[in-house]
């Protein structure tokens, strides 16, 4: 699993981009939270954007850490949005209902690029 | 003799692989592999291969969590079998067991921890059927089905 981070600008907040790639199985499960936490530690912000266009596959242990993310992000009112993820990623996150609480980005013609501008 | 017990077998026999392999989380990745591989044999669509891979890994990831509790030198067998219009999957472990199957494949949003407990549920709408066997100290054996049209 790759890890990589840069701080972002992003209506008007600070964001940790964080770009991963690989498969969010079991295997990379605790050291995609363990890095996770680190950055998110070391960046003191409670905006994270995870670029998911390297992720090939996802199931109920990366979903899960989403979910542990999501729920220590949002006692301080923070957001997690994940951008770019392919066709089973998406899915698995509408079939979850992480979609609902995690902001995600369609697959095609992302509502969020637009606001970038 | 090899090629005198193929001329024996019928035309449309069952294919039959079997794999055994340690309880550790790299292994979740293999399970996958060969099964999409075998379901690649029959007519299926990429979103079906998508979903019987997640079916696979949770199943693999459950025996490796719940049944071996993380220990990763305990053995899974995963037998495959495949017809002309079903793939069936079979992942069995020697572990703890489950006592209450019913309680075990309810999604549990609610579970603390990192875990969403949404392995049997993906499990149940991923697959065409999921047969759970199981008794507390004598192993879990999940099937999983994949019909074929």
């Amino acid at each position: 699993m790759d890890f990589q981070t840069e701080s972002k600008k992003y209506q008007g907040r600070d964001w940790l981009v964080v770009a991963v790639s690989g498969e969010l199985d079991l295997s990379a499960a605790d050291q995609f939270k363990d890095k996770l936490k680190a950055a998110l530690a070391k960046s003191r912000t409670r905006y994270l954007m995870l670029d998911f266009s390297r992720v090939s596959f996802i199931d109920s242990s990366g979903l899960g850490v989403l979910m542990g993310r999501y729920r220590e992000l949002a006692l301080t009112g923070g957001r997690i949005i994940i951008r770019h993820a392919n066709d089973q990623v998406y899915r698995l996150l509408t079939a979850s209902g992480l979609d609902r609480l995690i902001e995600v980005e369609l697959p095609i013609g992302g509502h969020f690029a637009k606001e970038e501008k | 003799m090899n090629e005198m017990l193929h001329h024996k077998l019928p035309v449309k026999s069952a294919n039959v692989v079997k794999l055994e392999f340690f309880s550790r989380s790299e292994n979740v990745s293999l399970a996958r592999l060969v099964a999409s591989a075998m379901a690649a044999e029959r007519q299926i669509s990429i979103a079906e291969l998508d979903e019987l891979k997640v079916a696979v890994s949770e199943a693999v990831s459950n025996a490796i969590i719940h049944g071996y509790q993380g220990k990763e030198d305990c053995l899974i067998t995963m037998t495959l079998k495949l017809t002309t219009q079903r793939l069936s999957i079979s992942v069995h472990d020697d572990g703890v067991g489950i006592a209450d199957i019913e309680q075990a494949m309810k999604a549990n949003f609610s579970s603390s921890g990192e875990r969403m407990g949404l392995g049997f549920a993906f499990m149940r709408s991923f697959m065409d059927g999921v047969e759970v066997t199981s008794l507390p100290g004598a192993g879990t054996t999940v099937v999983l089905h994949k019909d074929f049209l």
